[in-house]
């Protein structure tokens, strides 16, 4: 099942650090709410369809999260520390469409290790602006993002203008179709290789514990001598690094690049984020439960889909089950 | 004094204050105030800080609910459920920090909550017309178009008070009005209380600023603890006096001994100042050992003092030596390093992350020993909090959220994050504010101890017993300005007092 897959995998990164079972629980602390929700989820659509639980149709689920989850943790640290980022979804279109001219012959023909790395800087650079407009010129991040995911989406736009690129090297699209060992193809490997660097990073890096401190207060973190600012630039330009390579996996599993790809991308990984427990406030989430989220929306898409339901119906569930979760949580914590 | 003021039937018009009661929790914060405001008369409210004077003014003004006791204004029985209730009566207040909509409209200001209408519409030009001639009626010469944000503080000020014109206030409780104005500027306000008073309106006038009363008030009413202590019937009254009857004396508190000062000093300030000038021109030096307090009132520039040596705020000139080696305060961080740490004023909002563990708490700040090559492992953290948890008594578990702490063992929290370092400058500003009277020797014992490790401390506190109990020497501030270092045979409230309010 695609939850003990994940989980377990993140258990083991627990497990890499010496640790225990209290460890897991840790790992997931404050996410039990959304644990639930996905297995209640999982057993609805395992007794109310013949195909939901298939090993060819988890593997299907998983791959249709790579995108979303490779984005989702870069999300997570951004609302870690109190932030949000609302470009990811046009930093995605610009790093593939970056990729797409270095790489294609049509354009550059480079090759495409050089599009890919190109992409990543490109996308690395737009994170650092919205960083550096949120710490210098002290713009909430909810402005400077939106600036950003105007800007990148314009530029995505002026590559080709407006024409998407079709046609990228065997190599390169088998990376997200050929299963290796029967059932990891190379892009849902990076995506759980990164979650579980993720992980670690945020819990036992001291630069992963300062973005708590600075999520649950900036004042204390920068009076504590946390360099509040320049991490906040890093983990704007990691989210934008990530979201390109989010863009270049879907680059691999499309075949091509397209300036309006990912459009409306942020919202879904806002969701994921915050239905895997994280406040929007800052200072709480994890990547164990941005995990889960991310599985949630997911499963969901996959089940709503194996039962029939028209994708405008899904579009309604999947915002009820926003509100759903977000409401359930925040019960929780009044009554705690 | 004045004719005892508790009558049943009124001799006049005015404010009747009879014995007002108010407690939060087991602080009683006002115990049986009882005074009268007569019509056409300014009354000078006088205290220290907590002394209870803005509790007092809250109740009249509506915002807090008394105990006990009651109000008779204008004859009748007053107890406003609200400020608007308050204002209905004709009972305005202008606080300290003022309460305007900065991007709105001198007008709109004046009349927000109540626009003059026409037609379902505002009628814009009736109520500039009306707020124009409030601001003139002050002697004030400001467009009622103008934005409240482009005004300087005490044109905003006048703002309020012509507000409070409008909604036809015959009794006025200014807090700390001069407290943001200059020299000419509080004579403008002066000028007008005068026209106002002649016009029939009261005042209550809340200062710290002794010079300014004998200008201004009619009569003077001092408070220390929750009660008042003295009702003067003339303003010219030596200010001595006053000071002696606002500090008095208070209850013996347990303060530790304190051991001598050691040769060596750890701590030099020279000359500091801020960029906007919130102190100026101060120096200072305190020796390995030796405990130095900062004394002075509300806005005299003690907290950013202290927050600048700790370089979590710029200095626009100065020095500051630590061990003999120029510290450069471009951030927290770096003061750190040279072993200034600081136990910041406001504890919930700069000391600690509420939500997050003891251990975490005292882990910010500390990765560099809990995580000597960036790992951090929970086991450390433990280890550490550990350590840091029974060094300093704090009742707790290292994976307990701070937020269920006590407010005495959440400070005793932030002192742990610190004490390990060791620093060499140990910074506290006001250590035991907001926390429970007997927790407090317990936090006066660490700190002790502070000095005699070896560190040199610095202590800011609006409480004048604690400064003195804890001090080797205090300095004193009034308005940026150093005013004096006493030592601690010569400290006493009222010289720490007299160079305070000068």
């Amino acid at each position: 099942m695609a939850v003990s897959n994940d989980a377990s995998e993140l258990k083991a990164a627990a497990g890499a650090q010496g640790a225990t079972g209290t460890k897991f629980s840790a790992l997931f602390a404050g996410t039990m709410g959304p644990l639930i929700g996905l297995a209640l989820l999982c057993l609805a659509l395992t007794l109310t369809t013949d195909t939901f639980l298939t090993v060819r149709n988890i593997l299907n689920v998983l791959d249709q999260i790579t995108v979303l989850g490779i984005m989702a943790i870069g999300m997570t640290l951004v609302i870690l520390i109190g932030g949000i980022d609302l470009s990811v979804g046009s930093v995605l279109a610009l790093a593939a469409m970056v990729m797409g001219y270095i790489a294609h012959p049509d354009y550059l023909n480079l090759g495409v290790p050089a599009g890919v790395v190109a992409a990543l800087v490109v996308a690395g650079l737009c994170g650092l602006v919205s960083g550096l407009l949120v710490t210098m010129t002290k713009l909430p991040p909810f402005i400077a993002t939106l600036a950003m995911m105007s800007v990148a989406r314009g530029l995505a736009n002026m590559i080709t203008d407006g024409s998407q690129i079709v046609g990228f090297p065997d190599w390169f699209t088998n990376l997200s179709i050929v299963r290796h060992f029967g059932f990891l193809s190379v892009t849902v490997g990076l995506m759980i290789v990164l979650a579980i660097v993720f992980a670690i990073f945020l819990n036992y890096r001291a630069t992963g514990r300062s973005l708590y401190a600075i999520g649950g207060s900036a004042e204390v973190a920068r009076l504590s001598g946390i360099p509040v600012k320049s991490l906040t630039n890093w983990v704007y330009a990691i989210c934008g690094v990530l979201a390109g390579l989010a863009g270049i996996v879907l680059a691999a599993r499309l075949d091509s690049v397209q300036p309006s790809s990912g459009l409306g991308y942020e919202l879904d990984t806002i969701a994921a984020v915050v239905i895997g427990g994280a406040s929007l406030s800052g200072g709480v989430g994890s990547i164990g439960g941005t995990a889960v989220g991310v599985l949630i929306i997911g499963v969901l898409r996959n089940g709503l889909n194996l039962l029939g339901v028209s994708p405008f119906i899904q579009q309604v569930v999947i915002g009820v089950v926003i509100a759903l979760a977000v409401a359930t949580d925040t019960w929780r914590r009044r009554s705690q | 004094m004045s004719s005892d003021p508790r009558h049943s039937e009124s001799p006049h018009h005015g404010l009747f204050v009879n014995g007002l009661c108010k407690s939060y929790g087991p602080v009683q914060v006002l115990a049986d105030a009882s005074f009268e405001v007569r019509p056409g008369e300014v009354v000078a409210l006088l205290g220290e800080n907590g002394a209870g004077k803005s509790t007092v003014s809250n109740i009249i003004a509506g915002s807090t609910k008394p105990d006990a006791g009651t109000i008779i204004w204008r004859g009748k029985p007053y107890s406003p459920a609200n400020p608007a209730a308050a204002i209905e009566a004709g009972v305005g207040m202008i606080h300290q920090e003022l309460k305007l909509l900065p991007d709105l409209s001198v007008a709109e200001n004046v009349y927000v909550g109540r626009l003059p209408m026409r037609g379902g519409r505002i009628d814009r030009a009736t109520m500039n017309a009306k707020a124009s001639a409030q601001l003139k009626r002050l002697g004030l010469d400001v467009s009622p178009e103008r934005k409240v944000r482009t005004l300087r503080i005490a044109a905003q000020q006048q703002v309020e008070i012509a507000k409070a014109l409008t909604l036809n206030a015959e009794l006025l409780i200014l807090d700390e009005p001069t407290a943001a104005l200059g020299g000419e500027e509080t004579e403008l306000l002066f000028q007008q209380i005068r026209k106002l008073k002649a016009e029939g309106m009261s005042f209550i006038y809340i200062s710290h600023r002794l010079d300014e009363i004998a200008q201004i008030a009619d009569r003077v009413v001092v408070m220390r603890d929750g009660r008042i202590v003295a009702r003067h019937e003339r303003a010219d009254i030596p200010v001595r006096t006053v000071v002696e009857q606002m500090v008095g004396r208070s209850v013996e508190r347990m303060f530790p001994k304190l051991s001598p000062p050691r040769d060596e000093t750890l701590l030099e300030v020279e000359n500091l100042s801020s960029p906007d000038k919130s102190f100026n021109a101060v120096s200072f030096s305190v020796k390995s050992g030796e405990i130095l307090g900062i004394a002075g009132l509300i806005g005299a520039g003690r907290t950013e003092l202290v927050r600048a040596i700790a370089g979590a705020d710029p200095i626009s000139s100065g020095a500051v030596h630590v061990a003999g080696k120029p510290v450069h305060l471009n951030g927290p961080a770096a003061a750190i390093r040279a072993g200034v740490v600081l136990v910041p004023e406001d504890r919930k909002a700069q000391g600690v992350v509420l939500e997050q563990t003891i251990g975490e708490n005292l882990a910010f700040g500390n990765f560099d020993h809990v995580a000597p090559k960036g790992w951090v492992f929970p086991k450390a953290v433990q280890k550490f909090a550990e350590a840091g948890i029974s060094r300093l008594g704090v009742k707790g578990k290292p994976n307990q959220a701070v937020s269920k702490l006590s407010g005495g063992n959440q400070q005793k929290v932030i002192i742990a994050k610190w004490v390990s370092r060791p620093p060499k400058v140990f910074i506290l500003d006001e250590p035991t504010r907001g926390i429970d009277v007997g927790a407090r020797a317990a936090i006066y014992d660490v700190i002790a101890d502070l000095a005699r490790s070896g560190m040199a401390v610095v202590v800011v506190s609006s409480d004048l017993e604690e400064v003195l109990g804890l001090s080797h020497r205090v300095l004193v501030l009034s308005r940026g300005r150093q005013r004096g270092i006493l030592e601690r045979g010569e400290a006493s409230n009222v010289a720490v007092m007299e160079l305070a309010t000068s």
